[in-house]
């Protein structure tokens, strides 16, 4: 362990009316490591990073980047904590009314980081770098297929060159070998920008690929945390019977509850 | 028992849905007020809002202004009065009709079409999205259309006085013989500078609401294509009752001496 952790979760906790979502979540992830937090649909993995993104508010808790306490920093503070953070999320979310090279390149302009007449040529070069040409840079959102769209939005994750990158569940509606395609991408621009990322999944494949560290998280609380090489003797029967996917054991789907 | 604690509720409900909407409006507002502004964004909307609305805006001014006439000299020939049909058209449009229909089928298209829009981008985690890349949502999103409507409602409806009124001119000289230049100078002696004023503020504060509704409503969808569905409903039904209401205020404020 060196010096700070890059995130640190103490005791973050946030409910819904009267439904627990998280119930105290401790986790500390270092710089440049991978964390993948797995759990069952429904287990509050998006509404742990939306914490940390501070687009949810945590009831009790304290979400701590680079050592600094997102609570206790002003708004601007804030703001430029949030402007090193990247996110992909699960339907992509490209703008639908932005052509897709304003898409990848939007938090940049947002930043002003660039300018708009140069915004183009670095759209394209970040799109390259997810495998796609140039042809697709003016072409909607709407026109892309599922695995581009994935694509285009890991750019726009990364087109600000983050040095912490969110995945909510980056591989869910991919075919297998585009869902491989896409974590090779993950893993290899992540290796690239040495960011650290936590990535949300339920896809055991995208787990045994990205993955450092593998936390699961079971009503509210992350009731193991271990190495990715352990995941398979982890001796925990939740574990266990997540990884292997398996109707009977200790987890039972909430599949008739109101 | 029971049916008490109904009414609490009820009443409970509403105060926290007014207190949330409240709370949204002022945010919205400090937004409007404060820099940086997307001129980019309020301009599309303008167009939008402004001068995509004129077909709708037009056809009913124009068709209200001639039944207004009709109606007003069926009425007014009861009690020989007929001569008053260009003023009564000329004050009821300008400080009625016009900023109410034209802020109504205003409401009916544009807070719609909002409401659907930012809905959308919520159920898709567009607004999410946004925030994650250094761009409030409130000031990308809801402020330029907020302003926008504020500002080409009052435009929208001066476009519709002045149609109105010219429908109501032509089928008064065409089908009622009046006499067009005596027509004119009747409505021009009987208009005052404050049914204009009056007319255009109203538009500009049913404009604001229409917007506000609008947003509001897409802004808190969720649940998919349902919930954009219900957040449209709702936001053109209580822009519709926000317009009447407000209209009712404001002309009190107007005119109550």
């Amino acid at each position: 362990m060196t010096g700070v952790a890059k995130i640190s979760l103490k005791g973050v906790k946030k409910s819904f009316g009267k439904k627990v979502v998280l119930d105290g979540v401790d986790l500390e992830v270092q710089k440049g490591e991978s964390v993948v937090v797995i759990g069952g649909s429904g287990s509050g993995k998006s509404v742990l990073i939306k914490c940390i993104l501070g687009i949810l508010k945590a009831d009790a808790g304290s979400i701590a980047v680079d050592g600094q306490d997102m609570a206790a920093l002003s708004r601007r503070q804030r703001q430029e904590v949030l402007s090193r953070f990247g996110m992909l999320f699960q339907g992509a979310a490209l703008f639908d009314s932005l052509p897709v090279w304003e898409n990848v390149t939007f938090g940049l302009l947002a930043q002003k980081r660039i300018r708009r007449r140069d915004a183009r040529d670095k759209a394209m070069e970040v799109l390259q770098r997810v495998g796609l040409g140039s042809d697709v840079a003016d072409l909607n959102p709407a026109e892309l297929s599922g695995g581009m769209q994935k694509r285009v939005g890991l750019a726009r994750a990364i087109a600000a060159s983050p040095d912490i990158i969110f995945f909510d569940e980056p591989t869910t509606g991919l075919d297998p070998i585009m869902a491989d395609v896409i974590n090779h991408l993950i893993v290899e621009r992540v290796k690239d920008l040495g960011a650290t990322t936590i990535t949300i999944t339920h896809d055991m494949a995208s787990v045994r690929k990205i993955a450092d560290r593998v936390a699961m998280l079971y009503k509210g609380k992350l009731i193991w945390v271990g190495a990715k090489d352990k995941i398979d003797r982890s001796g925990n029967p939740y574990v266990d019977q997540f990884i292997h996917g398996r109707a009977e054991g200790p987890i039972r789907m909430e599949v008739l509850k109101a | 028992m029971n049916f008490l604690g109904m009414i609490g509720r009820v009443v409970l409900d509403f105060l926290a849905g007014a207190g949330r909407l409240g709370l949204f409006a002022f945010h919205a507002l400090s937004h409007c007020l404060r820099p940086p502004y997307y001129f980019r964004h309020i301009a599309s909307q303008a167009v939008n809002i402004g001068y995509y609305s004129l077909p709708v805006v037009g056809l009913t001014a124009v068709f209200t202004g001639a039944v207004l006439a009709l109606q007003i000299y069926e009425g007014s020939s009861r009690f020989n009065a007929e001569s008053a049909v260009a003023g009564i058209v000329v004050i009821g449009f300008v400080r009625e009709l016009g900023p109410v229909l034209g802020g109504l089928m205003v409401a009916g298209r544009v807070s719609a079409a909002m409401a659907a829009e930012i809905g959308t981008m919520r159920v898709t985690e567009q607004i999410d999205a946004l925030s994650t890349l250094s761009t409030d949502p409130f000031k990308f999103l809801i402020a330029p259309r907020l302003i926008a409507a504020t500002l080409m409602m009052p435009c929208l409806v001066l476009i519709a006085d002045i149609i109105g009124v010219s429908g109501s001119f032509v089928l008064s000289t065409n089908k009622l013989g009046f006499n067009p230049g005596s027509y004119l100078k009747t409505t021009f002696d009987y208009l005052e500078f404050d049914d204009v004023i009056s007319g255009l503020v109203k538009a500009g504060v049913f404009g604001f609401f229409i917007a506000l509704m609008g947003c509001y409503h897409g802004y808190n969808s969720k649940g998919g294509a349902q919930g954009v569905g219900v957040a449209t409903t709702n936001a053109v039904v209580s822009a519709s009752i926000l317009i009447l209401f407000s209209n009712y205020i404001v002309t009190e404020l107007f005119f109550s001496q």
